[in-house]
């Protein structure tokens, strides 16, 4: 036999507005903030993913875990340059830098309080090791001077980073010559200067880390090996996309169970609220549900039509919620990476797999919130019906 | 006492529907309480935090160290009664999941100030002896089953190596907010490790922690103590405990304001659940209504019920959901365990509930109680629901 057809289903929630855009309302909010969810956590994994170049190799002390708690002597950064397979530049210096990576502490724009900045060390090379680094304002830092180039984020974010301006730190003070953009990587939210410079104001002997860039990217495995095999070099070598990947896990980790755990307790509210719009239309129609049962339409779709009916109501919440998302990727965030210790900047990113979830997402909490009314509605008894109305 | 049996029997009349927006209410009063809680947990070091201490650091950043040197010119200065200093550890206890606080402190100077740690004179002492010892706080040694004697082993990522110390004491907090999850260990030992591997390393310090006498001189003596080191190779900068505090909670205010803002969200859903059902039960009832209107009764009785209704099921709800609250958050904190210090239920979270369950009730029935209010007798008498 026949389903009912989809404009019946339709007008039934046209009718009853008020409920259809309370109900949706409830489902909307939930949806958004599921959906916001996914993409924060999303957002600051390509930001940190973007920051790694394929490629590039990175050195740190054995167990240090983070940039700032790592340090490579200049012995042990030589004994590296030594070894084979390890790219040149043009101007056939090796693609290796030793950077001394420091956290500085400098007050935000607007609130004034204090939040860690990656400072760092690099030198032309360490700008060629990163390819998505370009400069946008100004000019890169003079090597030999006191001068720095920011990430435009942080540009943005802290209190005389922008270009011009003068900071403070290390007993020195240091002008901003240049603002760069890393694509929305994580050195967006970093402040660069010359290494020996760094070095000297910091009072390090050492540098932090050490970057390099294989000639033959397939050859890193075996690059790996060799350094791991020379006891003189305590130190971690990996690729470096996989190393910030590494960086992101703990944060993007702990965004998405909040945020799931917070979606799954607000989703019963939802759930409810399409419940008690879906029991209510079969309480109003009873007899016109026993009229169509009478006229010939089986169980089942009575069934199906109140499904549907408790589905559309969920695509619309769903649609809605995920519009209010959508407006998100215009906000830049930023938070401290407990991991690192420092501030990073990132944005809300919606992939079309975000997308494809929360509407799943929202149809489910409809099934859910549908399925027992339509069940009802589907085993009323004909004869019940038709009297009650 | 009639108009509220009318109440109970009206909001009873569907039960299925009632005891749906029922369950979503608690299931929302008691997430939002929850979410503050979270979220007042992240303050607990400011809360539980001295007036008469002050925090001295690396003006650069925290992961610059100070001289040792700087705790005799520290002492002297106008105010400050007494000097302890720490080193942040940073060390694994098994896995990286167990996240705890590690500190190297000087102990006698350092059990001076923060006296809100109570010890016995016997575990204390031990602690002072014994070069290896360590103490930690109540909670986390229940957590982990540790007692005294015990010896625990703690990997280290900023100093290398697996350290080992033996557990001379628990400490019980003077009050609920006193953190009963750190681990402290004789900064010596630490030092002495240092030393031996990078000369140039030793006699540095993370942070002095100064006592001073009266709260009110804070602002002075930091602006001394600072003063005094300005220009030098280590300048330093003073603030309060509790202002320290405030500085790591800023870092993550992002997530903070995010909780936040969420935990209203939740308070949004149920607003528009709640108005959904007064919305559906006052059309329902319109022939009724009418009725009432005709034998005489005015529109402020008719909104009124409808009002009384609705704050009856919203106040169920919620004392439902805030007593269901302290359940689920002493669930939480256990789950939880040493990544929050203090857990606790506030009094303002208990009254943010209720305030949100009357505000959910009364918005939810102003639309419905106002155009039932309004509604024309006859056209009401006339309607079939």
């Amino acid at each position: 036999m026949k389903q009912l057809p989809l404009s019946y289903i339709a007008r039934n929630l046209w009718v009853r507005r008020v409920t259809t855009a309370l109900t949706a309302l409830g489902l909307a909010l939930v949806v958004y903030v599921f959906a916001t969810v996914l993409m924060m956590s999303e957002g600051i994994k390509t930001t940190l993913v973007a920051t790694g170049n394929p490629g590039n190799l990175l050195a740190l002390r054995k167990g240090a875990g983070a940039e700032i708690n790592s340090g490579v002597s200049r012995e042990q950064a030589a004994i590296l340059a030594s070894l084979p397979g390890i790219a040149t530049a043009a101007d056939g210096r090796l693609l290796l830098s030793g950077e001394p990576v420091v956290l500085n502490s400098l007050p935000k724009r607007g609130s004034g309080s204090p939040s860690n900045v990656t400072v760092r060390g690099t030198s032309a090379i360490g700008l060629q090791l990163r390819q998505q680094v370009r400069l946008v304002e100004g000019r890169m830092f003079r090597p030999g001077s006191s001068e720095l180039v920011v990430g435009k984020a942080t540009a943005r974010g802290f209190e005389g980073a922008g270009l011009g301006g003068t900071l403070r730190f290390a007993q020195r003070d240091w002008t901003v010559v240049g603002v760069f953009d890393a694509g929305n990587s994580g050195f967006d939210s970093e402040i660069w200067g010359d290494s020996e410079q760094m070095l000297q104001a910091f009072r390090r002997l050492s540098p932090s880390t050490v970057v390099l860039r294989l000639q033959d990217p397939a050859a890193a495995e075996a690059f790996v090996e060799r350094a791991a095999a020379d006891p003189r070099l305590t130190l971690d070598l990996k690729p470096e996309r996989q190393f910030y990947e590494e960086q992101s896990r703990g944060l993007a980790i702990f965004i998405n169970v909040l945020g799931l755990a917070l979606s799954a307790i607000f989703s019963v509210g939802a759930i409810v609220g399409a419940m008690i719009t879906m029991y209510a239309a079969v309480a109003s129609r009873t007899g016109e549900i026993a009229t169509l049962r009478a006229l010939g339409f089986r169980r089942h779709a009575v069934l199906w039509a109140f499904l549907l009916e408790s589905l559309l109501l969920a695509l619309v919440g769903g649609l809605l919620g995920l519009l209010a998302a959508s407006f998100m990727q215009g906000v830049n965030l930023s938070t401290t990476n407990f991991q690192t210790f420092s501030e990073v900047a990132f944005r809300f990113v919606l992939t079309p797999a975000i997308a494809v979830q929360t509407l799943l997402f929202a149809l489910v909490m409809g099934l859910v919130g549908g399925f027992l009314p339509a069940w009802s509605a589907a085993r009323l008894n004909i004869v019940d019906g038709l009297r009650a109305a | 006492m009639f108009l509220l049996k009318l109440l109970l029997r009206n909001a009873f009349r569907h039960p299925l529907r009632t005891g749906l927006t029922l369950l979503g209410l608690v299931v929302a009063i008691s997430a939002f309480g929850l979410l503050r809680t979270i979220n007042e947990a992240w303050y607990a070091g400011v809360q539980a935090s001295s007036a008469t201490r002050l925090i001295s650091r690396n003006a650069i950043s925290l992961t610059f160290a100070l001289p040792l040197s700087y705790a005799e010119r520290l002492r002297g200065v106008d105010g400050v009664a007494g000097v302890s200093w720490a080193n942040w550890f940073g060390g694994v206890y098994q896995s990286e999941r167990n996240f705890f606080p590690q500190f190297a402190i000087e102990p006698a100077s350092y059990l001076k100030l923060y006296s809100e740690y109570r010890l016995s004179d016997e575990e204390k002492a031990a602690f002072i002896r014994d070069r290896q010892g360590a103490i930690v706080g109540r909670k986390l040694a229940n957590q982990y089953g540790w007692k005294i004697g015990d010896t625990i082993p703690i990997r280290g990522t900023i100093f290398p190596g697996t350290w080992t110390f033996t557990l001379r004491g628990i400490w019980d907090g003077a009050e609920a907010s006193t953190d009963e999850s750190q681990l402290l260990f004789h900064w010596q030992l630490l030092n002495e490790s240092v030393k031996k591997r990078f000369p140039k390393r030793g006699d540095q310090v993370g942070v002095f922690v100064l006592g001073i006498d009266e709260p009110q001189q804070a602002a002075a003596v930091s602006q001394q103590v600072d003063a005094l080191f300005k220009n030098s190779l280590a300048e330093t900068l003073t603030e309060t405990e509790s202002a320290f505090q405030l500085s790591f909670v800023a870092m993550s205010e992002a997530i903070l304001v995010a909780i936040e803002a969420v935990s209203y969200i939740i308070v949004l859903i149920i607003l528009a659940v709640m108005a959904n059902t007064m919305t559906m039960t006052a059309r329902e009832r319109l022939a009724e209504y009418a009725t009432l209107k005709a034998l005489g009764f005015g529109p402020g009785f008719v909104s009124r019920l409808l009002f009384g209704e609705s704050l009856v099921i919203a106040l169920i709800g919620g004392a439902a959901g805030i007593a269901l609250t302290f359940p689920i958050a002493a669930a939480f904190a256990k789950a939880a365990g040493s990544f929050l210090s203090v857990f606790l239920v506030s009094d303002t979270t208990v009254l943010l509930q209720a305030g949100a369950a009357l505000g959910v009730g009364l918005i939810a029935a102003a639309w419905p109680a106002w155009q039932m209010g309004r509604i024309d007798i006859v056209n009401g008498l006339r309607h079939v629901a």
